[in-house]
């Protein structure tokens, strides 16, 4: 993404350092040149599915009004990303929002921020303030006959919103519950059954340099098929947890003991989360100086899903941080699906007990179990028995630390509690 | 209806600029917990007469995200992390700390009516965990003693905006990320500072 300073969450720094440049070409471009700008640029949308943002724009079906959400409903457990995207640059955004509407012939546009994102929320909200005194938002956009209004919904607390069906049913005022794919695939039946783009706060930011600059530039700054860069958002055991926009590409190692400065306290690496807590886990014996790509996550039968990268020290009891995980997800199921809904739970519960000291020899089959029962298989990308990914998600920690941390878990049941308490 | 003439100008305007009234349910909503510090039965049905649906509805949306309070709250929201990021840096203690100080345990109100606590799942600032929030305003780097003692600053001071930063500045660590600037602007009652119906363009 483009550079700014500091207070570029004001109009008058942001179009100082080049701002809105990119918006003005757009202008002059039709839907087909700017959807293969786009396409032949390789972005792939940030939210977390990985799929290119110029194949999702050409889906869109010709029925109009066509709308667009930009997604910033960041909730995932180890992304801070879209934060300090919305709270330190929001013209960025805005001009992304700008782009990818004329692209798409959409001319209503929504910007769903969570609700624990009152800051973040003001800061777009006085941003679009400043565009739609300057005519870069409302009637007439920069000199020219479009129409643009864009809104800031405010979410309620409910992480399941930013699966991009369940946001749309939120955005129209129902209960954040995914709807069946098909035929609710919102490029064809969106918001109010319309067509409708649902794109990451971080995807619409990449836009304004791709204008800028062309798609070769974009490319030449990423690694391979994985281009431009990418914000990693860093927390955990690391001394400098933050988050850093790199290029794909760099390995593990490099990016937690260069980047975030290493593990603190002088303790050792003992596992990572290396895309959300959505995605299994990984470890220094075996993936350590793995290369960052899409591809290579894949393969090591994980993914780098919205780029947060979670790092636990040797200090770190698993089965207390694979509780933590699950117990997120079953607080965050929707509901609406069997396995998701009382497995996510029970998974908590087996976790919960073998943590505190009342673990049976059975439990760990009894968990891969219950596991398999929301996830056939235990395979990773996962095989499908709910609406949306969130239950299957809530395997990811169990299928990691029986894989990786067995001895460990088994301490646990023959000790009769925690050994790290 | 309970709300004031211009409450509800500004409450139809909002509705009208949502291409159907229905989508106007949760900005609704939180205006409905300004007016009387939580979702009541009146304030769902003034939000169900102005977007054309019933009580019931109104209801079912209600309930299903976690910020719409359907019981009365303290002054003072105090939300603490306890998700994976903020659990890995003590977040487990800051909540025992935040429970002991407050008196009650966490989803409860205290019986001076001033402090609610709770435990919530990420919040976005696993860069500064661990992480609580006042009102929804964020304060990063919290220990167990400064939670307590930020909550015996909320009872002595009582204070009627909470801004992120003099949270940060009084009872914070280290952050995500440099903020630049601080904002001005801060929550005053338990429900996030945001003015849905201010949006730009829209009504104001």
């Amino acid at each position: 993404m483009i550079e700014h300073p500091s207070d570029s969450h004001t109009l008058e720094t942001y179009e100082a350092t080049g701002g809105y440049a990119g918006a003005r070409k757009a202008m002059d471009m039709t839907r087909d040149e700017l959807v293969e700008l786009v396409k032949s640029s390789g972005l792939i949308g940030r939210g977390g599915a990985g799929f290119s943002a110029g194949l999702k724009w050409s889906f869109l079906a010709p029925a109009r009004p066509a709308y667009l959400i930009v997604n910033g409903d960041e909730s995932e457990p180890g992304t801070f990303k879209d934060r300090q995207l919305l709270e330190r640059d929001p013209h960025q955004m805005i001009e992304g929002i700008v782009i990818t509407a004329v692209a798409n012939e959409v001319h209503e546009a929504f910007i769903y921020i969570r609700g624990e994102y009152p800051l973040p929320a003001r800061r777009v909200q006085r941003a679009l303030a400043e565009a739609y005194a300057k005519g870069y938002l409302g009637k007439g956009i920069f000199g020219t006959d479009y129409e643009l209004e864009v809104t800031v919904h405010l979410g309620g607390g409910a992480y399941i919103c930013g699966e991009e069906t369940a946001l749309i049913n939120s955005l129209e005022g129902r209960r954040g519950e995914p709807r069946i794919k098909p035929p609710y695939f919102p490029a064809a039946k969106g918001l109010y059954m319309m067509p409708t783009i649902v794109n990451n706060v971080e995807t619409v930011s990449n836009l304004p340099y791709i204008l800028e600059h062309g798609a070769d530039a974009y490319r030449a700054l990423g690694h391979d098929v994985d281009t431009g860069t990418f914000l990693f958002s860093v927390s955990g055991h690391v001394n400098r947890p933050g988050n850093y926009e790199l290029p794909h590409g760099i390995t593990w190692r490099d990016l937690i003991f260069d980047v975030a400065g290493g593990i603190r306290a002088g303790n050792e690496l003992k596992t990572w989360i290396p895309g959300g807590a959505s995605a299994p886990w990984f470890v220094p014996s075996q993936h350590l100086d793995d290369e960052i790509t899409k591809d290579a996550c894949g393969k090591a039968g994980s993914m780098l899903g919205s780029g947060a990268v979670i790092v636990m020290d040797d200090t770190t009891c698993v089965v207390r941080a694979a509780e933590r995980v699950v117990r997120f997800f079953a607080h965050e199921s929707c509901g609406q699906c069997t396995p998701c809904r009382e497995g996510t739970t029970w998974e908590e519960m087996i976790l919960r007990r073998i943590e505190e000291g009342a673990g049976r020899e059975v439990d760990t089959d009894l968990l891969l179990d219950v596991a398999d029962n929301i996830s056939p298989g235990l395979l990773w990308p996962p095989k499908m028995t709910t609406i949306c990914p969130l239950g299957p998600s809530s395997v990811s920690p169990i299928t990691s630390i029986t894989r990786y941390f067995k001895d460990e878990v088994m301490a646990h049941i023959h000790g009769g509690g925690c050994p790290f308490d | 209806m309970s709300w004031s003439v211009e409450t509800l100008a500004r409450a139809r305007s909002l509705a009208d600029r949502y291409p159907q009234k229905r989508s106007a349910i949760m900005p609704l909503l939180y205006m409905a917990m300004r007016e009387d510090g939580y979702v009541t039965e009146d304030g769902m049905r003034v939000v169900a007469e102005l977007t054309g649906l019933t009580p019931v509805q109104v209801e079912s949306v209600a309930s299903f995200y976690g910020m719409f309070k359907l019981i009365p709250q303290g002054e003072y929201l105090v939300s603490v992390c306890t998700s994976i990021a903020c659990m890995l840096n003590g977040a487990d203690d800051v909540m025992s700390s935040a429970e002991e100080q407050a008196g009650v345990p966490a989803g409860e109100t205290a019986a001076d009516g001033v402090v609610t606590v709770e435990h919530v799942e990420c919040i976005g600032a696993c860069g500064g965990a661990p992480a609580v929030q006042v009102n929804y305003e964020l304060v990063e780097g919290v220990t167990s003693e400064a939670v307590a003692a930020m909550i015996r600053w909320l009872r002595e001071n009582r204070p009627e905006t909470i801004t992120a930063a003099e949270l940060q500045e009084r009872f914070g660590g280290a952050r995500s990320f440099d903020p630049a600037i601080s904002e001005p602007q801060g929550a005053i009652g338990p429900f996030p500072a945001f003015d849905p119906y201010r949006t730009a363009g829209g009504a104001s």
